[in-house]
């Protein structure tokens, strides 16, 4: 039994972003290599107080593997601008096709003490999907997804602009000067970094056959035993 | 033998060494142009950089790139001050220009604290004073043709001692905050930060703030200076030569 679960822009959108994902976190580690501390406020530099000081990230993990700041900024400003266009592209897409108001919705229900245990724990024993509407997506589900689209990837992205000298000099201000920006820029980076991993390790436990299939082609197999919608 | 080990541990260094050799491909390099594009599309040419309160400047502000050029010619010129030193203004200009510091203070002044950011990641804010860009070339006059200025410097770096160069286009070199600054957080710039001067384009990053001028040249096109991008770390090194981002 299969059921159509991702929609043609979803499918397109994922893997734009996921290449761009894939390119900007290695060629940004690259460019952090550059100057591994970390700051608050407006200026930040050698002789200034670093909130975090980081060893050099190592070449397997970097854009390109050994140390070439000019090439990191060649692949992260150039997939920067595929990572913005194809979400500012696919946001405003989603809400037309009502897929954010459909499948991305949280109610109130879902967010009771008892439903998130209840989830939690159907998690642990590997079950993702509820029987009575598999296609939906979970509570914890929704809430990554939402808060990688709505926060971390526009997070990432203004922060990324408030970087640049020549961008809207009042786009620093907002996130509390450049070197606070450069250091929220990080913490996305860090997080989305940790959505990747989380999301690729439950698409490994959901069954990654069919959970990339359904990536590529929209349709997805229900889990045995549990009937459609 | 080929074990599963061995195809991925080669896979993935061919993949890394194929990327690695992609970073200087033409579709990266075209998004240089792209976000100059975007970038001042948005924001507007003339669109200043942020000025801070005097209390906001960095405590300490860093050195970086050539702390002293210390050729023979330059120190015979710091030795007494730089009262020998003359800024040459030259290539497509109508009155070629031959500039004394105090000529080049005499001029109306631009003062300004702005924000230092290094291609690395590193930011420091400082005062800087000096005349616009702009009173120097229109003193020149440009003549037809010319598109970009290009900033000669007085340090040669690196084993093979190649001199600091860097340009700008037009759009650059008219803005207001673009000035020849010769003076630092009130005091005459250190040998550290460029004496006797040096440029500050602020809405590009730090290696585009050429130290120690010694040349204004106005061309019409960046072919035929240093090996033909712009600058020094943009052939050297691969930089863009838009460092507005």
């Amino acid at each position: 039994m299969q059921v159509y679960r991702h929609r043609l822009i979803t499918r397109i959108w994922h893997w734009i972003n996921a290449l761009a994902v894939l390119v900007m976190i290695p060629s940004g580690l690259m460019i952090f290599n550059a100057h591994p501390r970390l700051y608050w406020g407006n200026y930040g530099a050698n002789f200034d107080h670093a909130w975090l000081k980081l060893p050099q990230w190592p070449g397997w993990l970097t854009l390109p593997s050994t140390y070439d700041l000019a090439g990191a900024r060649h692949w992260h400003l150039a997939f920067a601008l595929v990572l913005a266009f194809s979400l500012l592209v696919y946001l405003p897409w989603s809400l037309f096709n009502r897929h954010l108001q459909r499948d991305l919705r949280i109610r109130r229900a879902e967010l009771a003490p008892a439903h998130l245990a209840e989830d939690l724990e159907a998690h642990w024993q590997l079950r993702f999907h509820d029987p009575a509407d598999p296609k939906a997506y979970n509570i914890f589900q929704k809430a990554s997804y939402a808060g990688v689209l709505f926060l971390l990837l526009p997070l990432l992205i203004f922060t990324g602009l408030a970087l640049a000298p020549g961008m809207w000099p009042w786009l620093a201000d907002v996130f509390g000067g450049r070197q606070s920006a450069r250091s929220l820029h990080f913490i996305a980076m860090a997080l989305l970094s940790l959505f990747v991993v989380v999301h690729l390790t439950l698409v490994i436990l959901a069954g990654p056959f069919n959970e990339v299939r359904s990536m590529i082609t929209g349709w997805w197999k229900l889990p045995e035993g549990e009937p459609a919608e | 033998m080929i074990t599963r080990r061995n195809l991925i541990v080669t896979g993935g260094a061919t993949l890394l060494a194929g990327c690695d050799a992609w970073s200087n491909s033409p579709i990266l390099l075209n998004a240089e142009e792209a976000n100059r594009y975007f970038q001042r599309s948005v924001t507007g040419r003339a669109a200043l950089a942020r000025e801070f309160r005097p209390d906001q400047r960095s405590p300490r502000f860093r050195t970086n790139g050539t702390a002293n050029p210390n050729t023979p010619e330059y120190n015979a010129l710091a030795a007494n001050g730089f009262a020998d030193w003359r800024l040459q203004v030259g290539g497509m200009v109508q009155r070629p220009l031959s500039l004394s510091l105090a000529q080049l203070r005499s001029l109306p002044q631009r003062a300004q604290i702005t924000r230092h950011d290094c291609v690395e990641g590193w930011s420091a804010i400082g005062k800087w004073q000096g005349p616009q860009l702009e009173q120097v070339l229109r003193l020149a006059g440009l003549r037809d043709g010319a598109r970009y200025i290009v900033f000669h410097c007085a340090d040669v770096f690196g084993q093979r001692k190649i001199p600091y160069y860097e340009s700008i286009d037009l759009i650059d070199a008219f803005h207001p905050q673009t000035i020849l600054a010769w003076s630092m957080n009130d005091a005459p710039l250190g040998v550290g930060h460029g004496a006797p001067l040096r440029l500050r384009v602020e809405r590009q990053l730090g290696y585009k703030q050429a130290k120690y001028l010694m040349r204004i040249e106005a061309v019409a096109s960046l072919d035929g200076i240093g090996r033909g991008k712009g600058g020094f770390w943009e052939d050297i090194a691969g930089y863009e030569w838009y460092a507005g981002i």
